[in-house]
This record gives structure tokens, C-alpha cells and sequence, in this order.
């Protein structure tokens, strides 16, 4: 199997999806002949042509907006936004829109979009491109969020977003772009929405964690194997709605569980993760849950201490789970 | 014998006749609807009257077995002429389950029947522009001939979705119209304190269309705007956008009181300029409505409205256990 990036992923869904289904088209700033800001998009206008992967003028409620439109005629847009930070002013457009679409019409329309865009930190990006911004949707019925971990997990999973018959917000972690590789089959397959995924088999204590951080929390466990703790993984790869059972069964397992997110604290997924786990799994608990997150500041700064201070890495991940594990 | 200007826009007398019965229907329907909300039967009104000369002139403008209409909330006359029935509106007035908008999930005045081309709309108001323009840009993708017509008020025509709509429709040449209700008031505040420009019109220099402002109490000439709209639409000229002056006879809803910022004086002289009787006269002028045929439509219509309000009240709500349906595809 050929080993790919976590970017060359995202191009490989787009490209496969388009040359599928003639109804799916790609709108956004700088994806046509730029290829995109980061090149997710790269070689597609000249493939697809100028009607199928639009430059649009620079405004993204414009751009959702759109593509909500075209997609409740019957089109399948993949709207992009550049960077999550600048999704703000497609807000009301993604949660007054899109995700009430079926449910104000009683079945009547639905809004099949898929919304890409690259979020996370550990990229010099400062405050305004490196931020977390899933929670902001997470509230919200009618929207699926996908923040897929890895190459395989990206493929499969922006194919079933494009396939969706209903609007999904779809997250890439922009440090993970060209970082994250591996083998990904060639053959056609998909990943069903809403379903978590054991990245690590463990005994000990349980990680549950998304995106990048997946990986530090891998390298946290493989560290921690050599002291003899083994550590469950589960990646949620859906943030919205949660996989429950899944969550269930690994919090269960061990009954140690570390929440890992990059995002702010304070209400944030794996808040909500925590309360799912208070809810069903009290009695297999061995520990208080604990959570490790981005601190509660308005976001990442610029200067590389500060922005290292704000990230999760793997040592602090290790460091969580060592105090768990001996708790 | 008023000048027949009718003929020249292609529109026979029965047209005529169908237009003027449209507009009585919405503004019948409209008052009844006060009288069932002062009953305490309905919870909820937002009114079309004052505009329904507009909207309806404008309609019947278009293809209404093929184009798509996005309307705002006061845009009975429009969802009346593209096939809603009065029935169905009692049904949504009522919030009952049969209710085609939403089956009593969204308030009145937030149309939507995919059958019909009445693409559903929300509250925060102007989001359905860009929706417009979206569906324009899947019709030129698809290389269908139909047009798309929205409709928003003045207020509107200050959000960011207005502008960042119509210039996308205008770099990439769609075939959509925008039309303005122009009612003077964005609820309380008049024009005057929400355009630093004169006219709504004036902002389509912005995104390189035509933009033009016709008096809304003249069906025959917001029809003509309208229809040449479609013929650029139609050509592959782009969108326009269109203002019509209009007047707002009520408070903006059910729970206004407008009395609180414009004078009794003020709403006399606003309820003169009524577009459906200036309408009615030149159908009599023009010898095609008598007294009599008035009198046959109104009681037509008082029939109708009876029988779909009679219909409405006595539909069941939907189940409440059916608000965790479709909040996905199921």
C-alpha cells in the first residue's frame, strides 16, 4: 500500500468524490488555481475545470451561504474555509442554516454540505490560525463535526461527509497536514460517520482523545510500555454527536481515563465526554476522571514558548497518564 | 377608459383577472388572520398587507411551474401565486401537522414547499440570499433555464449576507433577481435611519448590476421590471436587483405596536396607497372588472378562507413525541 500524507488524503477524497459524482464541486478562497492556501485542493481545477472548483470572493458566509443553497437544490458542495479561526462570519449561515434546514422544513428540504476547514496550533499561526473551534458547534442538532486523526481515517471519512445528506463540518489539523503519514489502501472504501476507533489496545488506563493529539497520546503509550503501563486509546474521530458506547466501553475497560483535547478547557468535547463517562460508568471508575486541555485563554499566542506552553504534547499527555496510573 | 397597458407586457385579461384575485386572497386572508389572533385562537401574526400588488405582480413575472422563489415572511402573495393554497396557509397559521412549511415547527410567515419551488426560509432575516444565489449557481452549473427570485426588505439590505450575495452573483453572473420590499420600516426605524444612500436600488452599482426602484403599487410596472430581470437572467446578463416602494398598513407583527413611532395621521395616509385597489380600478377602467365580478371574487374568497380556517382549527397538532424527528436524515 502506498504511504500518504494526512493532506494528500484530504486531495485523494476530493478528487475520487468528484470524479464520482458529478453534483460534487468545490467553492472557496484561493482553491482553484492556487490549489489552496495549503495545497489540499492542488491540481483539481485543472482536472475538474473552473465551473467545478470555484474561486470565490473573499467573504465566508458568502461561501456557506452558497453552498447551502446549491446543496438543497441537489448539488454537493465542499465549501472550504481557509482557517477555522475565520469561520466566524458563516456562523449564522452553519448553525441558523444548515443545521435546521431538514428539521424547520419537517423533512421537506436538507442541506447535504460539507464544510472543510484547518484548525489546530503548533504552526507559528498565532491566534488567529491555530485555533480549536469545534465546541462552538458542538451544541448544535442537525450538525455532524469530523476531526479525523490520520491519513486512512481522513480518506475514508471526508468520502462519507461529501456522501452525507446532511451538513458536516469537517476539521483538519493543519500541523498534522504533512507530519502524519501512512499506508492507505487504493482500493475504494469508506468510514462511517460517527464511530470512535481503538488507535491502542490497553489494560491500564484509557486515553480518549481526537486529532492530532491522538498521536502524542500514541508516543505517550509507547514511552509508557517501557515502564510497564499500558495505555488505551480511543480516537472519537466524531466529536459530534459522540460515539457513546464507544466512550462506554473504553472508559469501562480501565476504569483510569485521561481526556485529551488541544482546545480550551472550559466547555469543551471532552467536557462533555466526561459527563457521558459520570452518567453511565460510575462504578467503574478506579480514579477521577481527569482532563488535559488547551488552558482557558482566548487563544494561542504567536511568540514559540508561549505557543509551546499552550500545546499538548506528548510529554505532558505522559506525565497525565504516569499520575493516573499510580493514583 | 383608462390606457391599456397590459397588452404590451404580454398579460391577457384572465391573467389580469387571476393576479387581482391572488392579491384579495392574501389580503383577506391577512386580516383574518388579525381577527383569529385577537380571538386568542392563533398565537402570531406577521402581515403582507400593503405589498400584495407587489409581490404578486412580480410572480406572475415568472415561470411558476419552473423557477425557484426563496420569499421573506410577508410574502403571502407570492407563495399564493407559485401554488400554495389558503388552506395550507390556515394550516400554518394554526401550526398544525399537516402545516406543508414545517408542520407547525416554525412560526407563520416562514414559507417552504420544496413541491412548489418555495424553498424554506428562517428568521434571522437575508441568510436566504446567498441560498439564492446558490441555487443560481447550480442551475448555470446544471445548465438549467430556470431563474431564482428572492425576496427581503429594506432593513435587509444592511446585513452582510445581502452584500456578500449579491456580489457573488454578480461576479459569476447568476441568474437570480433580488427584489426589495421596500416598506419603509425595518419594524420601528424608518429608511431614513437605515440607508445612507437614497435608495436601496443604488447599492447595485457595487456589484455591477442594474439596479432599479419601481413604485410596488403598480403591478403592471413591477411585473414589466421583473420580467425583464428574467430576460437578462434568461440571456446570461446576470442578476438584477429590484426595489419596489411599498407601504406597511399594520404594525410589523402581532406583538407591535406601531403607534409608538409613527403617527395615526401617518398610517391614514399609508392605508390610501393601496396597490390592490389602485389595481381594481384600472381593472375597471379597462372594463374588465364590474361590481359584480368584485363581489363574485370576494365572496369566493370569504369561502375559501371559512372553509380552510374551519379546516385548520379542527387539524390535530403534530405528535409531541415527533420533535426528535428529522433532526438527520432518517
Amino acid at each position: 500500500m502506498p504511504v500518504i500524507s494526512y493532506i494528500e488524503a484530504v486531495k485523494q477524497a476530493l478528487d475520487e468524490e468528484m470524479a464520482h459524482n458529478d453534483k460534487v464541486f468545490i467553492l472557496g478562497e484561493d482553491v482553484g488555481m492556487k490549489g489552496g492556501v495549503f495545497k489540499a485542493t492542488e491540481g483539481l481545477y485543472e482536472k475538474y475545470g473552473k465551473e467545478r472548483v470555484i474561486d470565490t470572493p473573499l467573504a465566508e458566509s458568502g461561501i456557506v451561504g452558497v453552498g447551502i443553497g446549491a446543496a438543497m437544490y441537489g448539488m454537493r458542495p465542499i465549501a472550504e474555509i481557509q482557517f477555522a479561526d475565520f469561520i466566524m462570519p458563516a456562523v449564522n449561515q452553519i448553525v441558523s442554516e444548515a443545521a435546521k434546514i431538514r428539521y424547520r422544513s419537517n423533512n421537506d428540504w436538507h442541506c447535504p454540505i460539507t464544510i472543510r476547514a484547518p484548525y489546530g496550533g503548533g504552526v507559528n499561526g498565532g491566534l488567529y490560525h491555530s485555533q480549536s473551534v469545534e465546541a462552538l458547534f458542538a451544541n448544535v442538532p442537525g450538525l455532524k463535526i469530523v476531526m479525523p486523526s490520520t491519513p486512512y481515517d481522513v480518506k475514508g471519512l471526508l468520502k462519507s461527509a461529501i456522501r452525507d445528506d446532511d451538513p458536516v463540518l469537517f476539521f483538519e489539523h493543519k500541523r498534522a497536514y504533512r507530519l502524519i503519514k501512512e499506508e492507505v489502501p487504493e482500493q475504494e472504501y469508506t468510514i462511517p460517520i460517527g464511530k470512535a476507533d481503538v488507535k491502542r489496545e490497553g489494560e491500564d488506563v484509557t486515553v480518549i482523545t481526537y486529532g492530532l493529539a491522538v498521536h502524542f497520546a500514541l508516543q505517550a503509550a509507547d514511552k509508557l510500555q517501557e515502564e510497564g503501563i499500558s495505555v488505551h486509546v480511543l480516537d472519537l474521530r466524531t466529536v459530534y454527536p459522540l460515539d457513546k458506547e464507544a466512550i462506554i466501553e473504553a472508559a469501562s475497560k480501565t476504569g483510569k481515563i485521561l481526556l485529551v483535547t488541544e482546545a480550551n478547557k472550559e466547555g469543551s468535547i471532552i467536557s462533555e465526554v466526561s459527563a457521558i463517562i459520570a452518567e453511565y460508568c460510575l462504578f467503574d471508575l478506579d480514579a477521577p476522571v481527569q482532563r488535559l486541555a488547551g488552558p482557558d485563554v482566548p487563544a494561542m499566542p504567536y511568540a514559540a514558548p508561549l505557543e509551546k506552553h499552550f500545546m499538548i504534547n506528548s510529554d505532558k499527555i505522559e506525565q497525565a497518564l504516569r499520575d493516573l496510573a499510580y493514583f | 377608459m383608462a390606457e391599456n397597458r397590459h397588452e404590451a407586457l404580454g398579460l391577457t385579461n384572465e391573467q389580469l383577472l387571476e393576479m387581482y384575485e391572488i392579491m384579495r386572497l392574501a389580503r383577506r386572508f391577512d386580516e383574518r388572520l388579525w381577527i383569529l389572533n385577537r380571538a386568542g385562537k392563533i398565537p402570531f401574526v406577521v402581515s403582507c398587507q400593503g405589498q400584495e400588488a407587489a409581490q404578486v405582480g412580480a410572480a406572475f413575472a415568472l415561470d411558476r411551474k419552473n423557477d425557484y422563489v426563496l420569499p421573506y415572511y410577508r410574502d403571502v402573495g407570492v407563495v399564493l401565486s407559485f401554488g400554495m393554497t389558503v388552506k395550507e396557509l390556515m394550516l400554518q397559521a394554526f401550526a398544525k401537522g399537516e402545516d406543508p412549511n414545517s408542520g407547525g415547527r416554525q412560526m407563520p410567515g416562514h414559507f417552504g414547499q420544496k413541491k412548489n419551488r418555495i424553498v424554506t426560509g428562517s428568521s434571522p432575516v437575508t441568510t436566504q440570499v446567498p441560498h439564492a444565489v446558490g441555487i443560481a449557481l447550480a442551475a448555470k452549473m446544471e445548465k438549467k433555464s430556470f431563474v431564482t427570485f428572492v425576496s427581503f426588505g429594506e432593513g435587509s439590505s444592511n446585513q452582510g449576507d445581502f452584500h456578500e450575495g449579491l456580489n457573488f452573483a454578480g461576479v459569476h453572473k447568476l441568474p437570480v433577481i433580488f427584489f426589495c420590499e421596500n416598506n419603509g420600516y425595518a419594524i420601528s426605524v424608518p429608511t431614513s435611519m437605515q440607508l445612507a444612500c437614497e435608495k436601496v436600488s443604488d447599492r447595485a452599482i457595487g456589484y455591477g448590476m442594474p439596479g432599479v426602484t419601481i413604485d410596488g403599487n403598480d403591478p403592471l410596472a413591477v411585473f414589466a421590471a421583473v420580467k425583464e430581470a428574467v430576460r437578462r437572467a434568461k440571456r446570461g446578463e446576470g442578476p438584477t436587483l429590484i426595489e419596489v416602494i411599498t407601504q406597511r398598513f399594520t404594525p410589523h407583527s402581532s406583538d407591535d405596536d406601531d403607534r409608538l413611532y409613527r403617527s395615526e395621521s401617518e398610517i391614514r395616509e399609508i392605508r390610501k396607497q393601496d396597490g390592490i385597489q389602485f389595481f381594481a380600478d384600472y381593472l375597471k377602467q379597462t372594463g374588465i372588472l364590474t361590481d359584480e365580478l368584485e363581489q363574485q371574487i370576494e365572496k369566493k374568497i370569504a369561502k375559501k378562507i371559512d372553509e380552510a380556517a374551519d379546516y385548520a382549527e379542527n387539524a390535530p397538532f403534530a405528535e409531541p413525541e415527533s420533535i426528535h424527528k428529522y433532526v438527520y436524515s432518517e
